[in-house]
């Protein structure tokens, strides 16, 4: 909780800080609108282009600020020289990670919901359209974000800040293989089934299941939170590792810029 | 609250960072723990903090080891200050201690926080950001952060450093003031051996990630045949291990 408050006086009071957060995904959902438009113009693979892009970007933009968010607060600590102080406070590492993930979500939306709200009147494509499934895909995206953001956060422990890079280059990494903007199909036979082990294929080929064919498939929604859910234990039990690595390297004390 | 330590070692890799290090602390004194730069005094503190895990060797707080199940217990009671870690530039000074006092399982958190502003004449700056104080402001929030949990063992990593000289006497009378009137053990690595000799009862002397030499200020003195604690720390500092 204490934690939580920590990063909730640092959104307050910058008001830079919130234009950060709102300005990226407000470009992005812009951007693609632009782009999705112009496919609807001269394309009839869809009737409802605009829609599907956009809803697919949102959604991409949903998971890529979760994890940024997790990581940007990790990194808030180490740039401001903060870190040991916050090791040697008696809070349990579960605890750590519980206060970043739940504040992750503030971050998140800050920067999201103006950009979902923005994109009904400019483009009359509304994110909402999906339903009640659209909690659940959010709840496996998020569970999906912060697990990366636990992963680059451990990398950040065990290497330093010079692994401040692999944050921000970490989710474009998985994009080609989630298929956010393409059916499954589109991929290689040999990369369909890498892709699979991942949550976002599921999800996003739901997304377009029930915008486009107007179906819910429960399972499969179910399916992409279970596997987000086993990659988020895969990425607290690597985030120990990195602890205790760190602690027998002694890079917890006067980690800093 | 006793510390004590026992046949500490802490390898990285092929270096010995501290070597096979042993020594105690009395209830409610302070430890000088000194050595040129290098010497293992920060990879000491680090262990002591539960920060860097000991190759090998045991830390006893109140005869309860500092290992992972007692790590928040013994946690709650400790804390620390050094002018190279900082507390997050862009909060207040106020919510600063705020959200340690939280952290740290403060109960009554204004009267706490009331309290250090009094004591550490901080009330000036304190809805000013962290990051725009001047080093001597950014010193005492560091000593209230480090006292906002009202703590029986304290480590203190050179706590004067680049203080003007009004601002590190305030600090070190304030550290004894604070002292006489609370249950505090010290545990302080300094290199201006004017404040050593001012607030420690015991020194414990470190070269390359050994202890060379231990006892009071006087008796090291005495044994070294120097004037003062300078001359002593200088002449340990450069002997080539012949004490």
């Amino acid at each position: 909780m204490a934690l939580s408050l920590r990063h909730v006086y640092l959104i307050k009071g910058s008001f830079p800080r919130i234009l950060d957060l709102i300005y990226w995904p407000t470009v992005q959902i812009f951007l693609w609108g632009f782009i999705s438009k112009f496919f609807t113009l001269n394309s009839s693979y869809f009737e409802n282009t605009v829609g599907i892009i956009l809803s697919a970007a949102i959604l991409y933009d949903f998971l890529f600020r979760s994890s940024i968010s997790y990581n940007m607060m990790f990194l808030e600590e180490i740039w401001s020289r903060n870190f040991t102080n916050l090791f040697i406070a008696p809070i349990r590492i579960s605890e750590i990670i519980t206060a970043l993930t739940l504040t992750a979500i503030i971050r998140t939306l800050i920067g999201l919901v103006p950009a979902a709200l923005l994109a009904i009147p400019f483009f009359g494509v509304s994110i909402f359209k999906i339903g009640a499934p659209l909690i659940f895909l959010l709840i496996s995206l998020y569970i999906f974000g912060v697990t990366l953001g636990l992963l680059v956060t451990s990398g950040l422990i065990r290497f330093g800040p010079s692994f401040e890079n692999i944050a921000w280059a970490s989710l474009f990494f998985l994009a080609p293989l989630g298929c956010i903007y393409y059916p499954i199909e589109i991929l290689p036979s040999w990369l369909q089934i890498i892709a699979k082990f991942f949550p976002l294929v599921h999800i996003f080929e739901e997304m377009r299941n029930i915008l486009i064919n107007d179906i819910i498939n429960y399972f499969k929604i179910s399916k992409a939170i279970l596997i987000s859910f086993l990659y988020f234990i895969f990425g607290v039990i690597i985030f120990y590792i990195s602890y205790n690595g760190a602690k027998d390297r002694g890079t917890l004390i006067n980690m800093g810029e | 609250m006793k510390l004590k330590v026992q046949n500490l070692i802490k390898k990285f890799n092929s270096t010995i960072a501290v070597n096979n290090i042993s020594f105690e602390i009395e209830k409610n004194t302070v430890l000088g723990l000194l050595g040129p730069n290098g010497c293992g005094k920060t990879t000491s503190i680090g262990m002591m903090l539960g920060l860097i895990t000991p190759t090998s060797g045991k830390i006893y707080i109140n005869d309860t080891c500092l290992e992972p199940k007692n790590r928040i217990k013994l946690l709650s009671l400790m804390n620390f200050a050094s002018p190279y870690i900082e507390l997050p530039k862009k909060l207040t000074v106020k919510q600063n201690l705020e959200v340690y006092a939280r952290l740290y399982g403060v109960t009554e958190i204004e009267k706490r926080i009331d309290e250090m502003i009094e004591n550490l004449n901080i009330k000036d700056f304190l809805n000013k950001k962290t990051g725009d104080l001047s080093s001597g402001q950014k010193n005492r929030v560091a000593l209230a952060k480090s006292l906002i949990n009202k703590p029986k063992l304290l480590f203190l990593d050179e706590p004067t450093a680049s203080l003007d000289p009004d601002v590190g006497d305030f600090v070190r009378e304030y550290i004894e003031k604070y002292k006489k009137n609370n249950e505090l053990t010290i545990v302080l690595a300094s290199h201006n051996m004017r404040e050593v000799e001012r607030l420690c009862n015991k020194i414990v002397m470190m070269k390359h990630g050994e202890i060379v030499d231990r006892g009071t200020c006087e008796q090291l003195i005495k044994k070294h045949g120097r004037q003062n604690l300078e001359e002593t720390f200088l002449k340990i500092a450069r002997s080539k291990n012949e004490l």
